[in-house]
């Protein structure tokens, strides 16, 4: 089993929920994060007094599926992210050793 | 004689200069960080409290009552001792007494608390009342009486100023600056970031401010009749002008237009139109409104290279429109419009342009003066500022053990 979690922009939210939904993903977790990377951030001007905001807003999904399935999703939530711009976001693959669905403590692939 | 029309007008509009108080609580409170939100919405909203119980034992009578010397009013309607029912035979002849009397508070409510948008985000509760209660005492009250009280000094020389534009706003820009020079920067300033936390605040709060305007100035006739239409118009119209400028300036100077300039000019146009809006035509009050956006957006980007820390730029936006707005009454003023004001300027008259700049000068120096000593003593003596701790935790926290937002 494996953890995929994507910083997306949080305007893609929708587009890669569909989309997952399409390939039969039936859960995720999703937070508001903020952060930078390459795209760094931008200006801000109040009342002629300039900003520098570096950490900019976005949106992680957590999401586990079965090892098999990783390069479906990682490709799935690259095409419905996907602006061509910088600053699109990442997408991080991490191993899972244990699942438990907490009403019914079964483990492992079932309880995905 | 009592006229009823001119006394429902009144109590409405004293009703409507109330609800700027809050207004501008919400106007400032959008602007400062989200820790200091409840702070800085307290620093406006118990003026209404503290300065209305001052306004009944010492403020109406010292600044309407029996006049001494040109200089301040006795003592004599403490408690409102003989402010009855019946019309004054100096204000407001028309309507009660105590309609005049409240009317009159609200604007002793609002203008010690549009200073506290200098020291925003930074200064103790404690000293912070005493600092607004000795303020209305030794600023409000004696400005006030040299200008509307009857046998005040300026207003006897022929200073005019219709709703407040040296009362209100140049004393507190004044007061303003006096106490950021006091008081000093916020921790980091120049270097930490103090965006706005909140601009939909700040615009509810705009909205507020103009609607209460029309009672501040369109009642400042003291009746319901022409000049009171023609100071509702010109309040419209200065703070339309005001926007429209402030928008335009920032569109071709800083590639954007937006929100905080369009509240910004807006209230610089309302601030400025104040002294002249019931003295000026239309097309003066549009004028006025356009120069008030130019010089007080220009007046905001020189304070960010100066370094002030002027926060919610009171100096830069009610201190400069009331400065402007005197002078310009003092350019278009015109009995045509108002018989009982002056001819301006353009109607041939430059003496009174001169009267109109000897007024700023004595306002804005003795505001100046006394605040600055108000506040270097009370800093001095209890200290204004909040530990850096506890300007680090905010206002609301370590002042008030509250938080605004809670997730």
């Amino acid at each position: 089993m494996k953890k995929i979690e994507a910083i997306i922009k949080p305007f893609k939210l929708d587009d890669v929920k569909e989309a997952l939904n399409g390939i039969g993903i039936k859960g995720m977790t999703v937070s508001d994060v903020k952060g930078y990377g390459r795209q760094k951030g931008h200006k801000e001007i109040y009342r002629g007094a300039e900003y520098e905001v570096d950490f900019i807003p976005k949106t992680k999904l957590e999401i586990i599926v079965d090892a098999a399935q990783v390069d479906q999703v990682v490709d799935t939530i690259r095409e419905a992210a996907n602006t061509d711009k910088i600053g699109d976001g990442k997408i991080f693959v991490l191993p899972i050793e244990e699942v438990i669905r907490v009403r019914t403590g079964e483990k492992g692939r079932e309880a995905i | 004689m009592i006229n009823t029309g001119d006394t429902a007008f009144i109590l409405a509009a004293a009703g409507l200069v109330l609800l700027m108080t809050p207004g501008l609580a919400l106007f400032y409170a959008g602007m400062v960080r989200s820790k200091n939100v409840l702070g800085t919405i307290l620093q406006s909203f118990i003026m209404i409290a503290l300065i209305s119980m001052e306004w009944v034992y010492l403020g109406y009578s010292m600044s309407f009552g029996p006049d001494v010397g040109g200089v301040i009013g006795d003592l004599s309607w403490f408690a409102l001792n003989g402010v009855t029912t019946e019309p004054s035979p100096d204000y407001a002849t028309t309507i009660p007494h105590t309609v005049f009397m409240i009317y009159q508070c609200m604007f002793a409510v609002i203008t010690p608390a549009l200073i506290t948008g200098a020291f925003a985000e930074r200064v103790r509760f404690g000293p912070f009342v005493l600092f607004s209660l000795a303020w209305a005492v030794l600023v409000y009250n004696p400005v006030c009486h040299w200008i509307w009280g009857a046998g005040g000094w300026l207003g006897s020389r022929g200073v005019l100023d219709f709703a407040g534009g040296l009362v209100v706003h140049l004393t507190c820009g004044a007061g303003a600056l006096a106490a950021v020079m006091v008081v000093g920067p916020r921790k980091n300033f120049g270097r930490a970031n103090f965006m706005p936390h909140n601009l939909p605040m700040t615009l509810l709060g705009t909205g507020l401010l103009w609607f209460g305007w029309f009672g501040f100035n369109g009642g400042s006739a003291l009746a319901a009749n022409e000049i009171a239409a023609v100071a509702f118009v010109s309040t419209h119209l200065g703070g339309m002008a005001g926007m429209a400028m402030w928008t335009l300036m920032e569109w071709l100077r800083d590639d954007k237009p937006t929100t905080l300039g369009a509240a910004s000019g807006a209230i610089a146009g309302l601030a400025t139109i104040t002294p002249a809006a019931g003295f000026v035509g239309p097309n003066s009050a549009i004028i006025i409104g356009l120069l008030a956006g130019l010089c007080c957006y220009f007046a905001v980007s020189f304070k960010n290279r100066l370094g002030f820390d002027d926060s919610l730029d009171v100096v830069g936006i009610h201190g400069l429109g009331g400065v402007i707005g005197t002078v310009c009454l003092g350019v278009f003023a015109s009995k045509a419009v108002n018989p009982g004001g002056a001819d301006g300027l353009l109607a041939g008259n430059p003496d009174f342009l001169v009267t109109q700049l000897f007024g700023i000068m004595v306002v804005g120096l003795y505001a100046f003066i006394v605040s600055w000593i108000l506040c270097k003593v009370i800093d001095m003596a209890i200290g204004m500022r909040l530990d850096t701790d506890s300007e680090m935790v905010g206002l609301d926290q370590a002042e008030h053990s509250e938080t605004a937002y809670n997730t």
